[in-house]
C-alpha cells in the first residue's frame, strides 16, 4: 500500500482474530492492532487530529510549543508530529515510566519535565497546568478534555472496527484519557444499539495509589460514563499473565495495558458463552511490547515480572 | 457455594489479618450478611442503608458491581469478589 508521506499512513490497522484464545466458535475475540501506527501506538490518531485541530482553530503556527502532560505514548506520537509540523514539544511525564520512553521523546524531539512518581499521571496533568499558567503563549493540548481526541476515534477507529466486523456485540479498550472508548463507543452506539462498551482500568498496588493523598481520584473532561456498559478493575498480576498468554497462544507482543484489555475482553466472553450467547468481542492492542522490555514483562516467572513491575506505571 | 473475597489492608483488623476469605451467597449482599456474621462488624463497613458504601468498591471478577447490579449482582460458585477504598487512602 502506498502513501505520500508517514502521516497520511495513519490509522487503517488490521483486526485480527485470535482463534486459541477465543472460547468456541459462538464466542470469538478480535484483536485491533493498533501498534501498526506510525510511532507505534493508537495514540497517533488523537495526536494528529488534536494537532490539526490546534492548526484550523489558528491556535498553532510553526514555531509554536505544544506542552502535554503523558506518560509516554501520546508525548511520542505528539513530538513526531509536531517535528513533522514545525513545532517545538515539551511533556511533562512521571518520573516512574519505562527508560525506553524517555528515550522515544528525546530521540522525536521533545523536551522531558518530569513530575513525581508518587502522584502518578494526576500529578502530571497538575504540573503540565502549572507550566502552561506561567507559559502563557504555549500550546497545551490536553488529551484528557480535547474533543479531537474522541473524535479521532469517532470518526475513524469506530468506522474501521465496525467494517470489518458488521456483527460486532462487544468493544473492550483501555481507559484512560477515555478519548478511545467515548470516541469508538458512541459511534458503535449510533449504528449496534445493543453493542457492549467495555472499560479495562488498571488497578496499581499500593507503592504507585499508596502515596498519594488527592482527596479524589481525577476523572478526564472526555468521561462519559453513559457511554460504557461496564467496567473492569484488572490488576497488575492479570494484566501481565493475560499479555503473557497472548504472546503464548496468538504470537502478538504487546505492551502490559493490552494484557488489562485482554483480561476484561476474556471476562465478557466469559460471561457470554455462560449465557449461552453469541459474542464478537473486538478489543484494542494499544501498542507493542518493545517499549517495555526494561521493566521485566517478558522475563522470568509471572511473580517476578510482577515484583518488578510494582511501583510502576504500566498503563 | 464459596466465594473467595479479597479484604484491603484497612479492613484486615475485622478479618483477623486475612487477606483472603471465603463466604457464601447468591448474590453480592447475601454474601455481605454472610460476612459479617462470621467477622462482625464487617457488614456496615461495606454497606449503608441497603447500598454499597460511596467510598468502597467492589469488584466481581474484577468487573465493577456498580453496572452489574451492586448489591443485588449475582454470584456462582468459584466466583472472586475484591473490597477496595474508592479512593486509596481514603478511610473505609
Amino acid at each position: 500500500m502506498r502513501y505520500d508521506s508517514l502521516l497520511d499512513s495513519l490509522g487503517g490497522t488490521p483486526l485480527v482474530g485470535l482463534p486459541r484464545l477465543s472460547p468456541s466458535p459462538e464466542v470469538r475475540l478480535w484483536a485491533k492492532l493498533e501498534d501498526r501506527n506510525p510511532t507505534g501506538s493508537i495514540k497517533d490518531r488523537a495526536a494528529f487530529r488534536m494537532i490539526e485541530q490546534a492548526e484550523k482553530d489558528g491556535l498553532l503556527s510553526p514555531g509554536c510549543t505544544i506542552l502535554e502532560p503523558t506518560s509516554g505514548n501520546t508525548g511520542i506520537s505528539l513530538a513526531m508530529v509536531a517535528k513533522l509540523r514545525g513545532y517545538r514539544m515539551v511533556c511533562v511525564m512521571p518520573e516512574n515510566t519505562s527508560a525506553e520512553r524517555k528515550q522515544l521523546l528525546a530521540m522525536w524531539g521533545a523536551e522531558v519535565h518530569f513530575s513525581a512518581a508518587a502522584g502518578g499521571s494526576n500529578e502530571a496533568v497538575r504540573v503540565a497546568k502549572e507550566m502552561a499558567a506561567a507559559n502563557p503563549d504555549w500550546v497545551m493540548l490536553y488529551q484528557y478534555g480535547n474533543p479531537a481526541n474522541a473524535r479521532a476515534h469517532y470518526e475513524t477507529t469506530g468506522p474501521e472496527i465496525l467494517a470489518d466486523l458488521p456483527g460486532i456485540t462487544h468493544f473492550v479498550a483501555g481507559l484512560g484519557t477515555t478519548g478511545t472508548l467515548m470516541g469508538v463507543g458512541r459511534y458503535l452506539r449510533e449504528h449496534k444499539p445493543d453493542v457492549q462498551i467495555v472499560a479495562a482500568e488498571p488497578r496499581y498496588g499500593e507503592l504507585v495509589y499508596g502515596l498519594r493523598n488527592l482527596d479524589e481520584g481525577f476523572v478526564p473532561e472526555l468521561y462519559d460514563e453513559s457511554v460504557l456498559t461496564t467496567r473492569f478493575s484488572v490488576p497488575s498480576e492479570a494484566a501481565l499473565r493475560r499479555t503473557r498468554e497472548l504472546l503464548d497462544k496468538e504470537g502478538i507482543f504487546a505492551g502490559v495495558s493490552t494484557g488489562g484489555a485482554l483480561h476484561a475482553a476474556l471476562g465478557m466472553a466469559r460471561k457470554a458463552e455462560k449465557a449461552g450467547e453469541r459474542a464478537d468481542i473486538a478489543f484494542v492492542i494499544a501498542d507493542a511490547g518493545w517499549k517495555y522490555l526494561s521493566t521485566g514483562a517478558y522475563e522470568g516467572t509471572l511473580e517476578e515480572a510482577e515484583e518488578r513491575l510494582e511501583g510502576q506505571l504500566w498503563a | 457455594m464459596a466465594i473467595e473475597v479479597r479484604i484491603p489492608t484497612i479492613l484486615r483488623n475485622l478479618t483477623g489479618d486475612a487477606k483472603v476469605v471465603e463466604g457464601n451467597g447468591s448474590t453480592l449482599g447475601e454474601l455481605f450478611t454472610d460476612l459479617d456474621n462470621r467477622y462482625p462488624g464487617i457488614g456496615e463497613r461495606l454497606v449503608d442503608d441497603g447500598k454499597l458504601r460511596r467510598f468502597v468498591n467492589v469488584y466481581l471478577n474484577d468487573e465493577d458491581v456498580r453496572f452489574v447490579g451492586g448489591l443485588e449482582a449475582a454470584l456462582s460458585d468459584g466466583d472472586s469478589v475484591t473490597v477496595l477504598p474508592a479512593v486509596a487512602g481514603g478511610s473505609l
